[in-house]
């Protein structure tokens, strides 16, 4: 494996092409990661730092001093002209142009500092405020709860009903079956917005609006599933199902018992999908959700982009957040997907 | 443990017939092997007989009963399939224990039973391994065991020992004939290689296109075979075939020999055109004296016994199996007596055989 990556065009030394694919790589790498580091990086940052001109990528902290006298921890500056150049003393307050400030020594002493004369003091730290504030002043929880309650529940079902259909659409001969199929491979043809209209109606209808189930059901039969499954279950032999035919078993055994325990790689796939299509879905749910308690981690982010005002810190902290599951099962099952995908002939 | 019997059973798939009336009876114990070439429905029988396909028409009847109407599941059968069809996602103790879990046996009875059907199979150390994991030899124990433990009324073989290599094959097709002296089910064994229905059968259906062409025990059809075709498929190797005509209570060949025939045995009505069959060890090469003279084509010498091949003067493909070793070269003329008694004769118009009391 190592060998593998490190192979390289020239014996010695890298031929041209080698630096050339290098330099191609690392910069993949860097337009692929370089937002998501960018992101991370900055959800530790705190408001001031966010609005800092101009952005530093590491997040930086005013160191502060808690003096006698004092009820808060005052900032601390560093000053580079006049009488106390040198020295670092704390800010007690700012009246526009001059800042008052004490000498830690001598706390009761204020001293006026022109601000164009001092700098802050900084240190890299990490300001996990943002983080504490999305617990604290959002109901973080309910969000994440709302989103795994559709992720969840929605795979589950979609992974019902996409194989139920697949396996009839494999295993059954019927008339109008070649009809059936065409239509569920056609429904891919027409986008999302078209629907859109129509399914709020019929969502309305059904009283479903503003509901989790609102969101869940009508995504629940995805055609890209149908057809998945369908053209895994092909390659299952037929006489298996006779065995299990010969064996007593019912039909809904041999489903049960037999199909799905041997479509199990392109359900495993399907069920990443289904995942990582739910928990980053924006439009359905924006639509069919218009109340704060039944928002979804997506529609929480949105709703931090105001008219006049965006909070930056919160947000940031947020999607990173909302991003660590998604991740977290694609870095797991990444070579199923791969496999999965390749096996079935899908896209 | 039952019989079997289908009365004018016929299928179709839109116009196209594929099995066109076919009777027949198996007697409860008996061992009855469908043979035919492929394409000639023996297969699609079988379905039918298991309830995997539906009947078209016609009445297939177990134990007596009509089971047209009935799913294979209550039809109380077992059957072993040509690809084992063994569920790969289980070990080899749940595939054998998944129908009696279906027929909702209990605990205690599935181990015992299974046990006892894996002990008689010799795969009772495989018991906790799948199927990927297992030879093909083990993977067909494994499909007759879990047919056995069912204890079904009929087993079905559908062309079972295709996908093993020769020496296997040998050794399950006597392994198949001792399961079935053992436990005297009525089995029934689909197979296109008439070596296995001669040794296995205790009946043989030869099948061809949709047709039960004869049925009976393996040696009446080798000895009296009801028509051309069934007197080609049964023995290896092949017979021979010469076209003819009766002429003064003889054949006369198309290529000027004649054969004198036993009158008495064969309808001979004087200018019929007929085929004469003989088998490979009904000729026999002679120094001097009348007799089929051939050109030989090639011999095979397998040591103890020899086999000639030739051909006529109008290319007729001779075959002659000689005992013991030969000194016959290829490239040779070699003069070939038949046997009258070993002789066959058909109709060359419907191909029927001539023998007087033949069934027709």
């Amino acid at each position: 494996m190592a060998n593998f990556i490190t192979r390289t065009r020239g014996r010695q030394r890298l031929h041209w092409t080698d630096w050339a694919s290098y330099a191609y790589l690392g910069f993949g790498v860097l337009l692929m990661f370089g937002p998501v580091l960018w992101l991370v990086l900055s959800s530790f940052k705190t408001e001031t730092e966010l609005q800092h001109y101009p952005p530093r990528l590491l997040p930086y902290v005013q160191q502060t001093v808690t003096l006698p006298g004092y009820d808060d921890p005052l900032l601390v500056f560093h000053v580079t002209q006049g009488p106390l150049a040198g020295q670092d003393v704390a800010q007690v307050r700012r009246i526009g142009l001059v800042s008052q400030m004490v000498r830690p020594d001598d706390p009761t002493t204020i001293v006026k500092v022109p601000i164009a004369d001092r700098e802050p003091v900084e240190h890299v730290a990490l300001a996990t405020s943002n983080y504490q504030k999305l617990f604290q002043r959002f109901n973080f929880l309910r969000f994440l709860w709302n989103s795994t309650f559709i992720t969840v529940v929605a795979t589950a079902i979609t992974l019902l009903v996409n194989s139920m259909a697949a396996f009839a659409l494999s295993k059954y001969e019927f008339r109008g079956r070649g009809t059936v199929m065409a239509m569920v491979i056609g429904t891919l043809m027409i986008p999302q917005t078209v629907v859109l209209v129509p399914l709020f109606l019929i969502t309305r209808d059904f009283g479903l609006i503003n509901t989790l189930w609102g969101v869940i059901i009508p995504g629940a039969a995805t055609p890209t599933g149908v057809f998945l499954l369908r053209q895994y279950m092909l390659t299952i032999p037929d006489e298996i199902l006779d065995a299990a035919r010969m064996d007593n078993a019912s039909e809904w055994k041999i489903y049960w018992r037999i199909i799905l325990p041997l479509s199990a790689p392109a359900i495993a796939v399907l069920a990443i999908l289904s995942i990582m299509w739910r928990w980053n879905d924006f439009l359905w749910p924006l639509i069919a959700l218009s109340q704060t308690e039944n928002f979804t981690l997506q529609l929480a982010l949105n709703s931090f982009r105001g008219e006049f005002t965006t909070d930056w810190a919160s947000l940031l902290a947020m999607t990173v957040l909302t991003l660590v599951p998604v991740v977290a099962v694609f870095a797991f099952l990444q070579k199923y997907i791969a496999t999965g995908i390749a096996s079935t002939g899908g896209k | 443990m039952a019989d079997l019997e289908l009365r004018g059973v016929t299928k179709a798939y839109g116009a196209a017939e594929v099995i066109k009336g076919v009777d027949l009876q198996v007697a409860e114990g008996e061992f009855c092997v469908f043979v035919g070439p492929s394409g000639c429905g023996k297969s699609t029988l079988l379905r039918m007989i298991s309830g995997l396909e539906p009947i078209t028409g016609g009445e297939v009847r177990i134990g007596g009963e009509v089971v047209n109407r009935r799913g294979p599941a209550e039809r109380g059968l077992a059957m072993v399939f040509q690809s084992y069809a063994l569920y790969p996602h289980m070990t080899v103790r749940q595939n054998l224990s998944f129908g009696l879990e279906n027929l909702r046996a209990t605990k205690a009875d599935i181990e015992t039973r299974v046990t006892e059907a894996a002990q008689m199979l010799q795969i009772d150390k495989l018991l906790d391994r799948r199927p990927k994991d297992l030879s093909g030899g083990q993977r067909q124990r494994v499909a007759i065991g879990r047919a056995v433990v069912r204890e079904p009324r009929i087993f079905l073989f559908d062309e079972p020992l295709s996908n093993l290599d020769a020496e296997l094959r040998v050794e399950m097709r006597g392994e198949i004939s001792r399961l079935h002296r053992r436990i005297g089910n009525t089995m029934i064994y689909v197979t296109h290689d008439q070596v296995e229905a001669m040794t296995m059968a205790d009946k043989i259906a030869v099948l061809r296109d949709g047709r039960l062409e004869q049925f009976g025990r393996p040696l009446d059809l080798y000895n009296a075979p009801a028509n051309a075709f069934v007197a080609g498929f049964i023995g290896s190797p092949r017979m021979n075939f010469f076209t003819g005509r009766i002429a003064g209570g003889a054949v006369r060949l198309t290529t000027g020999e004649t054969v004198a025939l036993p009158g008495d045995t064969f309808d001979m009505a004087e200018g019929a055109e007929v085929t004469l069959g003989i088998r490979p060890n009904g000729l026999h090469p002679v120094d001097s004296g009348s007799g089929l003279s051939v050109t030989v084509t090639g011999v095979e010498r397998l040591g103890g016994e020899s086999y000639i091949y030739g051909s006529t003067q109008d290319g007729t493909a001779v075959t002659v199996h000689s005992p013991g070793q030969t000194a016959i070269e290829p490239g040779g003329a070699v003069t070939l007596a038949i046997d009258p008694a070993e002789a066959h004769l058909f109709s060359a118009k419907t191909s029927k055989s001539l023998r007087k009391g033949a069934a027709s």
